[in-house]
């Protein structure tokens, strides 16, 4: 299809390498074995495949079409026009990894701005060039921690209002690493609200990692100082997983004494796509920064003594330590880092700012509205940003089917991951949430009570 | 001069974007976790714009040449897959919509599955790994989880041919596995008499690559799987070389257990700088229980007037899930763009033609450079990239030498079985004048070389930078830009 050659061009390359015919390039492959009749549908043409790939696409209802009060781990957000217009240069978008730093500097110099701006965000000392998502970097946090400790310390306290799907890609993760387990997380079938304090009796000398989320799944704001402080007396590393948006408001948590920032980075400038590709953040204390998976991006000179930007500390990588590497990981997630990178430059200072102002306003709006109803309390023990729990009269799987007759795509249904909440709806608000969806969700939720 | 950063770029009171203000009344801020400073850039549009057009231009890419990156499979890019992946339909669906409103997306995701079974020869697919390695790290952990569902727990052993990537060992010992390392022998296949003589009941499984990657198809494939099925050991399969198979032979057909599929190689998906990759897992029908969940699966059959309803499984013996929700969903609408253009005999066209370009490159250029396994290669090979007449250059001197022709050098020092090794992969997207300006230029380095090594020595010259100082970055490690000055 993409292939160039003519029929006479092919002849000419046959002989050349001195075969008859493409077929004696594959005597290797077992005869019996060869050329399979492959049950595929037929090829299409360009115009055939686009009316077909749309036909699929209209068979979905976009939740940019109707007001959406989903989150839970992925943000609807404004990503500015020139995110994508950039993205699309070939440059960027058909270069592979920067192996090659003298043919790559536009891809380097971008992904060392990305790991600027992300020490910039945390407050962490390094960030390393990106990694799958946010669930596979806190994975990646355990088993950092995990080997810093030369594997003598095999537990890891890990937050029941950690992200479910972190807490299971975690498990996923270090079910190889015999008698390393992961308590903290069962308190999320039997307290699933409780704040960090529970977590306290949990940390002692054999806990690797203690790792908490901020703002929480449940969209709640803790003070972690008092568990990072319980965390460090016991030796043990302190990970926080963080919503790099609402960084642009609250308080990084190195001030809280993080060891490690991981983070899901989808909402700074990539679109929802179903739930991927995503970005994950990594960053940790310079302390860690030999023990950090993934790719580095360092500043040099070159031979002219120009300045230059290479991979660094490779010899941690598998491609060198093969099976005694930081981790297996080979790319990163290159243009979801440069998405990021455009997105928060074009924000930056003051816009990122407004953007979590403008969460954190209407998100609150949103609640006070709700509260007002008669038979929904929201959950107001502990100050939130930009995503709240709604305790409702009926469980939410009903709600919503009501909301979607409504035009409204509800939040997310807690008893899914917590089955002790049955009745309890997360609900995100973003500043792409306008009052009028506020009020339209408020006035069916009325009409359900009613 | 080189490109300033973003954050010498930055003057204060600029912004590249504004937001409305609120629409709703403002509720008090939680003072106690207010932060200090937010010490980010601050910049216009154009500054941006500008900034970021001017570090593209930095960079080689596919669309400006061959980009012979052994391995990589670094194939053109469809334009039609951007166009259609961008589609609102695709981009703007929230991975926790209700079912009924991403019936779309879940067709595509079933069919794709489907697609990949056929392709690969296999019983069941998961779409979840995030990338090759990812896909690794899945396929052992299923492994893992199969003999210990039998009650098997002495299997503490991998097997790894030497001329295995990196991520292979890196993945096996992250399942908690000891990696035992499998010589080639001469022909470049894996060493036999050797294998047989490590298989035993310790043996979990051996991880292969094939066509390997000295770009050959293992003429020893069949009694390699047949060896470790024996001793009760699974085949793992890395599928970072299918582009040479598509169509010319089924990896599960040779008896190959499990494999992962690279999306952004086989099937032209960008590689985006070093990413988003997308490492599907293929398995067989004893393996399917093991997967990780949930997967797309046809929950209702249609009828004529009503459409199948797609929704998610979860296998019963999952080894849990890789990633959150469903994997690299953006990079799936690519492939499937793709597979669905190519059709049977056009995927078969695209394996036909990468092995010709290659087998076309050899055969000019094993005159020039010795070639250390020397016979028919699949959709890659490897060269030795250095001469005993001129001891002092070596491979990495004539990859930053290509440079100067407008080039992207081959994968240097890979496989580590050969000294000084240039894998070299031109893909089937390539034309014979592409292919010819290659060989070209090559010959030209192996003259210069030998009359002027210095220009090998101190190349690249026509390139933004020229060497760049590895052990200065290492040594001194600056990881990010200056610290704005906080006044």
């Amino acid at each position: 299809m993409f292939a160039p050659h003519t029929p006479s061009e092919r002849e000419e390359m046959l002989k050349v390498i001195g075969v008859s015919s493409i077929d004696d390039l594959f005597r290797d492959v077992p005869e019996n074995f060869r050329y399979p009749q492959l049950n595929l549908p037929p090829a299409l043409t360009e115009m055939e495949v686009v009316a077909e790939l749309n036909e699929i696409a209209m068979n979905n209802l976009p939740a940019s079409e109707m007001p959406c009060f989903l989150g839970a781990g992925a943000y609807r957000h404004y990503i500015p026009a020139a995110v994508d217009a950039l993205l699309q240069r070939g440059e960027f978008f058909t270069a592979y990894t920067p192996y090659q730093p003298e043919v790559s500097q536009g891809t380097l110099q971008a992904i060392f701005e990305y790991q600027t701006l992300i020490t910039a965000l945390t407050g962490m000392d390094v960030a390393n060039a990106s990694h799958y998502d946010g669930a596979t970097a806190a994975a990646e946090a355990v088993i950092m921690a995990y080997h810093n400790f030369r594997g003598k310390r095999t537990q890891a306290v890990v937050s029941p209002s950690l992200h479910p799907q972190y807490r299971q890609v975690i498990r996923t993760y270090t079910q190889g690493y015999s008698g390393f387990s992961i308590v903290g997380d069962e308190l999320a079938a039997t307290e699933p609200l409780t704040g960090p304090d529970t977590l306290l009796a949990k940390i002692n000398e054999n806990t690797a990692i203690v790792i908490v989320q901020y703002p929480d799944f449940f969209g709640r704001i803790y003070d972690y100082t008092q568990i990072a402080a319980a965390a460090h007396a016991a030796g043990a590393l302190f990970c926080v997983a963080v919503n790099p948006i609402a960084l642009g408001l609250l308080k990084p948590p190195s001030e809280f004494g993080a060891d490690i920032v991981v983070g899901e980075g989808q909402p700074l400038g990539i679109p929802l796509s179903y739930g991927g590709p995503y970005l994950g953040i990594l960053a940790a204390r310079k302390e860690y920064v030999r023990k950090l998976a993934g790719r580095l991006v360092g500043e040099t000179i070159d031979a002219d003594g120009k300045r230059a930007y290479v991979l660094t500390l490779t010899a941690r990588e598998q491609h060198i330590r093969r099976e005694k590497a930081t981790s297996n990981i080979c790319t990163n997630q290159g243009l979801m880092a440069l998405a990021s990178t455009i997105y928060l430059s074009l924000l930056g200072k003051t816009g990122l700012r407004q953007v979590a102002e403008l969460c954190y306003h209407k998100a609150h709006y949103a609640a006070a509205q709700i509260s007002k109803i008669p038979g929904f309390q929201v959950y107001s023990d502990t100050p939130f940003f930009h995503e709240f729990i709604v305790q409702c009269p009926a469980p939410v799987e009903e709600i919503n089917d009501f909301l979607f007759e409504e035009g409204i795509l509800g939040g997310y249904d807690l008893s899914q991951d917590y089955p002790s909440l049955p009745n309890a709806m997360l609900v995100a608000v973003t500043e792409l949430t306008g009052k009028e969806d506020i009020h339209a969700l408020c006035k069916a939720l009325e009409e359900f009570h009613a | 001069m080189p490109e300033p950063t973003i954050f010498e770029l930055s003057s204060p009171g600029r912004t590249g974007v504004t937001f409305p203000t609120s629409d709703v009344p403002e509720s008090p801020l939680p003072v106690d976790f207010l932060r200090s400073d937010l010490p980010l850039p601050e910049m216009s549009e154009v500054d941006v714009v500008r900034h970021f057009t001017r570090l593209s231009k930095l960079n080689y890419s596919i669309d400006q040449g061959i980009y012979p990156l052994g391995s990589c499979t670094m194939k053109y890019n469809p334009r039609v897959n951007e166009m259609v992946a961008r589609f609102s339909g695709f981009t703007q669906t929230h991975p926790l919509q209700p079912l009924e409103t991403v019936q779309g997306n879940l067709y595509l995701m079933y069919l794709l599955q489907e697609w990949l079974k056929e392709i690969g020869g296999f019983a069941g697919v998961t779409l979840q790994p995030a990338a090759g390695a990812q896909g690794e790290l899945t396929g052992i952990l299923i492994m893992r989880a199969y003999h210990v569902d039998r009650g098997d727990t002495r299997r503490t052993r991998i097997l790894i041919p030497d001329s295995a990537h990196g991520t292979n060992p890196a993945s096996s010992a992250m399942s908690g596995y000891e990696v035992i390392n499998i010589p080639t022998d001469p022909r470049g296949n894996i060493d036999l008499n050797f294998l047989q003589s490590v298989c035993d009941d310790r043996v979990a499984g051996i991880m292969i690559t094939n066509p390997n990657t000295l770009g050959l198809f293992d003429q020893n494939i069949i009694p390699v799987i047949q060896a470790v099925h024996r001793v009760g050991g699974l085949v793992y399969g890395d599928g970072a070389n299918l582009n040479a198979l598509l169509g010319i032979a089924r990896p599960g057909d040779l008896g190959i257990d499990i494999m992962h599929f690279n999306l952004h190689k086989t099937f032209a998906t960008p590689h985006g700088g070093g990413g988003p990759g997308s490492g599907p897992v293929g398995v067989a029908a004893s393996l399917v229980d093991f997967l990780p969940g949930p997967i797309v699966s046809m929950v209702e059959e249609g009828d004529e007037d009503i459409p199948p309803f797609f929704g998610f499984v979860q296998p019963a013996k999952s080894i849990g899930r890789v990633k959150s929700f469903f994997g690299h969903f953006g990079m799936m609408v690519r492939a499937f763009t793709y597979i669905a253009m190519h059709g049977p005999e056009g995927l078969r066209k695209v394996a036909e033609n990468a092995v010709l370009n290659a087998n076309y490159l050899l055969a000019r250029l094993r005159n020039t450079y010795h070639v250390p396994y020397d016979r028919i290669c699949m959709h890659e090979f490897v060269l030795e990239g250095r001469w005993k007449e001129v001891p002092e250059i070596i491979a990495l001197d004539i990859s930053k030498r290509l440079m100067d022709y407008g080039i992207h050098p081959p994968t240097n020092y890979f496989p580590l079985i050969v000294h000084d090794a240039l894998m070299i992969e031109p893909t089937e997207t390539e034309s014979k004048d592409s292919l010819d300006y290659f060989v070209d230029a090559m010959e030209k380095i192996a003259f210069e070389a030998r009359t002027h090594p210095e220009w090998l020595k101190e190349a690249p010259h026509q390139t933004p930078v020229r060497r760049v100082d590895e052990v200065k970055a290492a040594k001194e490690l600056v990881l990010c830009c200056q610290p704005i000055d906080r006044e």
